[in-house]
């Protein structure tokens, strides 16, 4: 047994390059484990460099990591998480110092489909999250499609927290250079969602936000941040009328009163919404001759549901306001007509009716026949 | 009274009576389907919506008992044509048995206000009441309303070539504010005028046996009585007492009919009220 170890130590004394390691497991034998890590190359005095001779001091100086990482620790340092009692190096890099792995292994705390419990460990924490004033994000996104496709599925290209937030320079969205900036969101979902980038930029909310104007709708106005949803899920375009319709409020209000609105209302997905006239990501005015609803391309619009819909059928106004006498007389009059000819036929009916019940109820046959009810 | 000892009158053919159910039946249907459209956005409308099978379902049955009314009323404008033109009755088109409306109406309506008011008798009524004329013809307004711009949102693309485009705006508001017509003068007003005034509650079985008897006829069609006992018309409209399964199946479903037009009349109110 004896002559095994000491083959063992040769070997790893071979193996190691150099005696100073050794030397720190024949005390510190609980640090074997750190070959194992990321930093399994280096010498323990690689990071403990305040020790250079055995026997050393009872206190040392902390390791700082920051001597061979300066860039990440310089980013660090200028990040949202640069607060007192924020997080160290260790918080996401594993507690452990010793058994720091690097982010593509499977194991490691930053490892993609790890990372959203990493984060989460404070940003999922109802105490923390008041006490710094952070949004709870960790359960929204973890049933988000993002947080569903890389934790179920293992898909490692969905968005994990680093992928909108960055790791080391984490900036606070008001931070006009944070990725999850306003300005910025387009170009940050865009790094994946590539398409969908190009035809916001084309499309009016992109030209709007090109121009600098502060109401243009960005990915997040529409799609949330972390709770958003696959597009083909019905729960979500449940909610994607009255999302528009925050901004375009008339528009809200004149769809209110049509077909495609009472279905959708009954909560149905056979009928048309903002998005199936309007397009999602590319909605141009009609007044551009690209738009989908511009009159050259109506035809072609009504017709994805409406078979063999044509220049007249398109005259149709899926946003035609009945108050509006100057634009919509047709409509405007016949509402008045309908609502005066319901009200005064019901209304007088509903007396008659009244009347006779009472007439019926109260005399002596209860009405029953024209010869025994005169009056006496 | 003894029931064998009663004399009955036909009152409604059979024809007549398959109608007034197909009628009620479609009627009813579409009444149901169409009134969780229009009032969509109560959130037990949306319940309701799902569990009768989706919009898929609403809209099919909708057109179904759609088509069911078209061809009820259709063949009833039949019959009458076939009456007018071929019989040669031009009873149909005048006098006490036609629907057309005549002067005795008028003074019916004021005799009938007159008596409600404790100013005058019941008035004597001949074979149809103003309010049963009322009835009739309303379907002849509801169809024109309703069922037109019904198929011209149903067939919009074919109706498009024919009138404008924008009149599609116009027909859903016909259409919607027609049926809410329609619907409050069926469940309020004709279901009271005919089955629950106090005189006929809880059901006027006559549309559903087809007779009524010698003294509901002496009460309620005093004038047409009085005429055919006069001619000796009578005899030719006398009939044998309904028989009981008759009398009970429209009792059972009548009262079913008339229940579910007033829940409906119910949840139609609620909802508008909170729209």
């Amino acid at each position: 047994m004896k002559l095994w170890i000491a083959a063992f130590l040769a070997m790893s004394l071979t193996a190691a390059g150099g005696a100073a390691k050794l030397d720190c497991l024949s005390c510190h034998s609980d640090k074997a484990s750190a070959k194992d890590s990321v930093h399994g190359g280096l010498n323990c005095t690689g990071c403990h460099t305040a020790i250079a001779a055995f026997p050393h001091p009872d206190k040392v100086a902390p390791v700082n990591c920051a001597s061979c990482h300066s860039g990440p620790a310089e980013t660090l340092s200028q990040s949202v998480h640069a607060v007192s009692g924020g997080p160290s190096c260790l918080s996401c890099h594993g507690g452990d110092p010793h058994a720091i792995l690097a982010s593509g292994d499977p194991k490691a705390s930053t490892y993609a489909a790890n990372l959203p419990r990493t984060c989460g460990a404070c940003h999922g924490n109802a105490k923390l999250a008041k006490q710094f004033g952070l949004a709870e994000v960790y359960s929204l996104y973890i049933d988000s499609i993002h947080g569903f496709a890389l934790t179920q599925d293992g898909l490692l290209v969905a968005a994990s927290c680093s992928s909108c937030h960055g790791s080391h320079g984490i900036l606070s969205s008001k931070n006009p250079k944070s990725k999850t900036n306003r300005a910025n969101v387009p170009a940050t979902c865009g790094t994946c969602h590539g398409g969908p980038l190009r035809a916001y930029s084309s499309g009016i909310h992109g030209q709007m936000l090109q121009a600098g104007s502060a109401e243009a709708p960005v990915c997040t106005n529409c799609h949330t941040t972390h709770e958003i949803a696959r597009v083909g899920n019905a729960e979500f375009q449940m909610k994607t009328t009255a999302t528009c319709g925050g901004c375009h409020k008339d528009e809200l209000a004149t769809y209110r009163d049509t077909f495609h609105a009472q279905v959708s209302a009954l909560g149905f997905r056979q009928t048309a919404r903002c998005w199936d006239c309007h397009g999602e990501h590319a909605i141009l005015p009609a007044s551009d001759p690209k738009s989908t609803i511009a009159p050259a391309h109506l035809i072609e619009t009504c017709g994805k549901c409406h078979t063999g819909a044509n220049a007249s059928f398109v005259k149709y106004d899926p946003h035609a306001d009945s108050h509006d006498v100057a634009h919509y007389p047709g409509l405007h009059y016949a509402t008045l007509f309908m609502n005066f000819l319901l009200v005064s036929v019901l209304g007088f009916f509903v007396l008659h009716t009244l009347l006779w019940f009472f007439r019926a109820r109260f005399s002596h046959n209860h009405g029953a026949g024209p010869d025994e009810s005169r009056p006496e | 009274m003894d029931e064998a000892n009663t004399r009955f009158y036909i009152r409604f053919s059979l024809t007549q009576r398959y109608l007034h159910w197909a009628l009620a039946g479609t009627f009813l249907g579409l009444a149901f389907t169409g009134l969780q459209l229009r009032f969509s956005t109560a959130p037990w409308i949306q319940t309701i919506a799902h569990a009768v099978g989706g919009f898929g379902a609403i809209l099919f049955f909708h057109k179904f008992f759609a088509v069911g009314l078209t061809i009820t009323f259709g063949y009833h404008l039949l019959m009458l044509a076939r009456g007018i033109l071929v019989e040669r009755d031009w009873g149909l088109l005048w006098g006490p048995n036609s629907m057309m409306p005549r002067w005795k109406d008028i003074q019916d309506f004021i005799g009938n206000l007159k008596w409600f008011l404790y100013l005058g008798p019941k008035p004597k009524l001949d074979r149809f009441a103003y309010w049963e004329k009322l009835d009739y013809w309303g379907v002849f307004w509801g169809m024109g309303i309703i069922g037109l711009s019904g198929y011209a949102m149903w067939f919009g693309s074919f109706f498009a070539r024919l009138i404008p485009g924008s009149w599609l705006n116009i027909a859903l508001v016909l259409h919607g504010e027609e049926a809410i017509l329609a619907t409050g003068w069926i469940f309020i007003v004709h279901f009271f005028n005919a089955h629950l005034r106090p005189e006929n509650f809880p059901m006027d079985l006559t549309i559903f046996t087809g007779r009524l008897s010698e003294e509901e006829m002496k009460k309620m069609h005093r004038e047409e009585y009085d005429r055919l006992a006069a001619s000796g018309g009578l005899q030719a409209i006398a009939a044998d007492p309904p028989p009981r399964w008759l009398n009970n199946f429209g009792r059972v479903i009548g009262t079913i009919a008339v229940l579910a037009g007033i829940v409906m009349l119910v949840f139609m109110a609620v909802a508008f009220v909170k729209e």
